[in-house]
């Protein structure tokens, strides 16, 4: 029997699709219990390699033959033999090219709608650790908002588009995912902003996101307008595009909300995301479409990968945006869930202030998002 | 840590630090260590549980300069 190379894409392509599909996870159980595939009509079987190296006769017998079965490691090579002994024992499996490696790394583009004078906004979806990242083009310029580490993406997007990339902008200082928001400007000669506020400590030079300062992309037509709505950090800022769309970064997503924790300070911030939430956001325009940094599950996809909703639609169904005083702060305070791999190197990183090698990089970011509190 | 054995697994890339490793132990007597060095991160972690399966016991283990040192005992 053969042994085929499933890619990221395609795999991504059954997530949106809700296709089955049987996925043998070859990592040891610890790796797996943090992290794996989600999708909603997958089934799983987690036996590490290791167990598998005198034969793999007593799996056989677990795995469909009516289904695709995937074989999946951390970076492809124990995948590879695995997928091996199984087609020698005669059956036919996929292996996933690049690992989980490659699934954290894989963005899939989507376009969300035109904007009023012409230009489109994209949503790159980080399906395997749940970051979402925009690209609002208009003329030939493009700003990319909260970009991830794997700058190249967005380049390549760019090139294949005819578009240059004139900012840059994170929404806040992250603190689950490397920013590729500085080497991103650097690389495209644009300007890389970021909110003064959590910028303090930032060892490279910046542009202020401010209210009142807004961003042109593209002949003036589509104004981007930053609105102060602190509280996952102090910084946190929102952008308000065309009139139409409400980036919403780590402080309002669909199904949850954003978490005060991660510099230290929840009993500090608590008042902030209060404040943004209940009385900011419920003064903007029920029809903004909201785009968030992040989705937590993949239910939340939609026909196309996409992630979003009207900020109407998420006053009526978001828990979080419907909470007393007290109850509010007992959810964002209290028994919240861990907190992202690394999270204190990553801000630092973020800062400027390490400089970790690629893989160092690549192995801080393990794992899911963890940014988000739901009740 | 005296070993009796040596497993130079450098350079190597998941799976084979550990199918290398198995081998070896297969030809060793009960109670006796294998020292394994390797440079491929996941190795840690995958060493020992490994282990912990095999009935093994990783006695002790460091780091220096990037490369990964495990000892082995034979159980």
């Amino acid at each position: 029997m053969t042994v085929k190379s499933m890619t990221v894409k395609e795999v991504t392509k059954k997530v949106i699709n809700k296709d089955p599909l049987f996925i043998l996870d070859v990592r040891n159980h610890d790796a797996y219990g943090d992290w794996k595939i989600e999708g909603e009509n997958f089934e799983y079987l987690n036996v590490p390699y290791f167990d598998l190296l005198d034969g793999v006769e007593d799996i056989v017998d677990k795995l469909p033959l009516n289904k695709q079965v995937l074989v999946v490691c951390a970076k492809e090579g124990s995948s590879v033999m695995v997928a091996e002994m199984l087609s020698d024992a005669g059956l036919s499996v996929f292996y996933l090219e690049g690992g989980m490696k490659a699934w954290s790394e894989y963005l899939e583009p989507v376009k969300i709608g035109d904007l009023k004078d012409g230009g489109s906004l994209y949503q790159f979806v980080r399906i395997g650790k749940g970051c979402l990242s925009y690209m609002i083009e208009s003329q030939g310029e493009a700003l990319i908002v909260d970009a991830a580490r794997m700058t190249e993406h967005y380049k390549t997007f760019a090139d294949e588009n005819n578009i240059l990339i004139k900012h840059v902008a994170d929404t806040h200082l992250h603190a689950d995912h490397i920013s590729g928001g500085k080497k991103l400007a650097e690389k495209v000669g644009g300007t890389y902003y970021i909110p003064p506020k959590d910028a303090e400590e930032v060892v490279f030079d910046f542009e202020g996101l401010q209210e009142g300062k807004e961003i042109h992309v593209g002949d003036t037509k589509v104004i981007v307008q930053p609105l102060y709505t602190p509280g996952h950090t102090i910084g946190s800022t929102s952008l308000l595009i065309d009139d139409k769309y409400l980036l919403t970064g780590d402080i309002l997503f669909v199904e949850s909300i954003g978490r005060p924790d991660l510099a230290g300070k929840a009993d500090d911030w608590v008042t902030d995301l209060r404040e943004s939430l209940y009385d900011k956001y419920t003064k903007l325009d029920g029809g903004l479409t909201v785009l968030p940094a992040h989705f937590s599950k993949v239910s939340e996809l939609g026909e196309n990968g996409e992630v979003m909703a009207s900020l109407k639609e998420l006053y009526e169904r978001n828990q979080g945006l419907s909470l007393e005083t007290d109850e509010f702060r007992s959810l964002v305070t209290d028994n919240l869930p861990p907190q992202p791999n690394s999270y204190q190197e990553i801000r630092q990183t973020n800062m400027g202030k390490l400089n970790p090698e690629e893989e160092e990089q690549r192995e801080m970011e393990i794992g899911p998002n963890r940014c988000a509190v739901q009740k | 840590m005296k070993a009796d054995k040596f497993l130079d697994a450098k350079g190597l890339a998941c799976p084979m630090p550990i199918v290398k490793t198995k081998k070896a132990m297969d030809q060793m007597e009960n109670g006796q260590i294998l020292e394994i060095h390797a440079t491929d991160k996941g190795a840690k972690n995958d060493l020992s549980a490994w282990a912990k399966s095999g009935g093994h016991e990783l006695v002790d283990h460091n780091e220096e300069n990037g490369v990964l040192k495990f000892y082995l005992k034979k159980g």
